[in-house]
């Protein structure tokens, strides 16, 4: 009886390993797939952009619904980011007597990390979905193979305008955000922390350099360039219907933020090590 | 190229092989297409019939075969060399496979902005008279999702028609229409057969078939079971051919 439990067991685990294995299989298959497909479609889509015809006015299109979309949700999240940093930074630094120290602190995280994180998070969320669930539904409604069967390429019509719309549209956001960040910052510190308007912009001015700002849109230009690309590339890789829509969409969101927070600590790194100035 | 009957052969399909995964859906594809003839094409779901027509245009490549259009052989061809072919073959997608996000003259537009150099103004022409060629006159500004079913597929025939092409590939272009809106559909391509347009017609619906086709091939098992005249076919004693005549094929017994 024992032995019967001993080989059962040991069956168990076998078939659970091999589960496993199969799991771990997959996914490694299904990375290698992103990586080829995503790397193909980025060789075509460098290929295509300086071969005639251009459409100048897709990509005009493109920038400005983007711009117009994501608009009023910039505006709120900038002004909360900056605004509950400011609070958080003022109670916590008061205790060790550094309130001072809130424009320089707050100002430089907005313009390095929170304008450019933040925007990108919310463009990831609103059109990177967007452009998902828009392709998706060209690609399983025949609209793709469409634009294909009409002689001309979905990589011109599609991508091309949708990646240069989100590499301008991206970092002109963060830029609003940005200000709106310290706007925001400015507003808490002279209500709440007693810091007057002309200290604040003073400091935050004195700390803030120009690769601040630069690096900060550096990193929304990798971000557009991913979220527009990885949008693209699941649209049009996108089989089941209405459901292989829906996956993909959150695919997307998924993704592009998962690639935004891990490759920000690796620009970050990067910049710490290039351009920022050693204090 | 050309036939015994010195009917010209303008597109031949050799030895066509494709497979998708462990699927094999085409082992050794070969029929030519004559000057001015529409060629229907039957064969059971699942069976390769629309996999045809969209290597025909380069929508999938063959894992092995010719097609051979205008002396190019058109599996051999890159996505940029398939434009031009692209605007000389035309392909009529099931359920018109419309642009939602433009109206019916865009859609209708798109070809003749893309590939011709007509000014706006004949640009509109050319789209009116095709609107009224397709008994749609007037639904201009409409977009796709303000169209019936039957209009979208006739909307999606005139935007491939529009810019002339030399051959029409029909995918199942009647499939899921009601009577009067299919009868509608086969009355258009009746039109276009008076212009003597060369055509491919994939499709489930026998009579239809029969009705606009000089030809019939019959697709099983991956291969052209038998390809001759309406009437040759009609009389064939063959019991597949005389199962796809009658209508009463067993899809799971001939799959």
């Amino acid at each position: 009886m024992d032995s019967i439990t001993a080989v059962m067991e040991q069956h168990t685990k076998q078939s659970f390993l091999k589960r496993l294995a199969g799991q771990l299989g997959n996914r490694i298959l299904s990375l290698m797939h992103f990586a080829g497909g995503f790397g193909l479609l980025c060789h075509r889509t460098f290929k295509e952009m300086f071969q005639p015809p251009f459409y100048f006015k897709l990509v005009i299109e493109q920038a400005y619904n983007i711009g117009v979309q994501s608009f009023l949700l910039v505006l709120v999240t900038g002004l909360a980011t900056g605004s509950v940093m400011a609070l958080q930074f003022g109670y916590g630094l008061s205790k060790f007597g550094g309130k001072l120290y809130v424009p320089k602190v707050v100002a430089l995280a907005i313009l390095r990390e929170m304008g450019p994180v933040f925007t990108s998070l919310l463009v990831a969320g609103r059109i990177g979905s967007g452009i998902a669930s828009e392709v998706a539904s060209m690609k399983v409604t025949q609209q793709i193979d469409a634009i294909r069967a009409l002689g001309t390429s979905p990589i011109k019509k599609i991508v091309i305008p949708r990646l240069l719309a989100s590499l301008i549209a991206l970092p002109i956001l963060t830029l609003f955000a940005d200000y709106i960040g310290l706007l925001g910052a400015l507003l808490v510190s002279l209500k709440d922390l007693n810091i007057n308007w002309e200290y604040f912009l003073t400091k935050s001015l004195e700390t803030l350099r120009m690769t601040d700002l630069l690096t900060g849109m550096a990193k929304t230009i990798v971000f557009a360039f991913f979220i527009s690309m990885s949008a693209c590339w699941k649209g049009l890789n996108t089989e089941g219907g209405t459901q292989g829509v829906g996956n993909t969409t959150t695919w997307v969101v998924v993704t592009s933020s998962i690639f935004i927070m891990v490759s920000d600590f690796f620009l970050t790194k990067l910049f710490i090590l290039t351009v920022y100035p050693k204090y | 190229m050309h036939t015994n009957k010195d009917q010209k052969i303008i597109l031949d399909v050799k030895n066509l092989h494709k497979s998708f995964g462990i699927k094999i859906v085409h082992q050794g594809v070969s029929f030519q297409l004559l000057d001015g003839e529409i060629l229907g094409l039957f064969g059971v779901s699942g069976s390769g019939k629309s996999v045809i027509l969209r290597s025909i245009i380069g929508l999938e490549k063959p894992d092995s075969g010719e097609i051979t259009f205008e002396d190019k052989d058109l599996t051999k061809l890159s996505e940029r060399e398939l434009i031009p072919i692209r605007t000389k073959i035309a392909f009529v997608f099931q359920n018109g496979a419309l642009f939602d996000s433009l109206t019916v003259e865009e859609n209708l537009s798109y070809p003749l902005i893309e590939h011709t150099q007509l000014n706006s103004e004949e640009i509109h022409q050319r789209v009116n008279t095709m609107l009224e060629l397709i008994d749609m006159k007037g639904s201009n500004h409409l977009l796709p999702a303000e169209l019936s079913g039957g209009m979208q597929k006739r909307a999606g025939l005139a935007r491939a028609i529009i810019i002339e092409p030399k051959i029409i590939l029909f995918d199942e272009p009647t499939a899921g229409l009601d009577p009067i809106n299919t009868r509608r559909f086969l009355e258009n391509i009746k039109k276009l057969k008076s212009k003597k347009i060369t055509g491919i017609f994939v499709t489930h619906d026998i009579p239809s078939a029969f009705e606009i086709s000089d030809r019939i091939a019959i697709l099983y098992h991956g291969m052209i079971y038998v390809i001759d005249k309406v009437e040759k076919i009609k009389q064939l004693k063959d019991p597949l051919v005389q199962s796809f005549i009658r209508g009463i094929e067993e899809e799971t017994q001939y799959a």
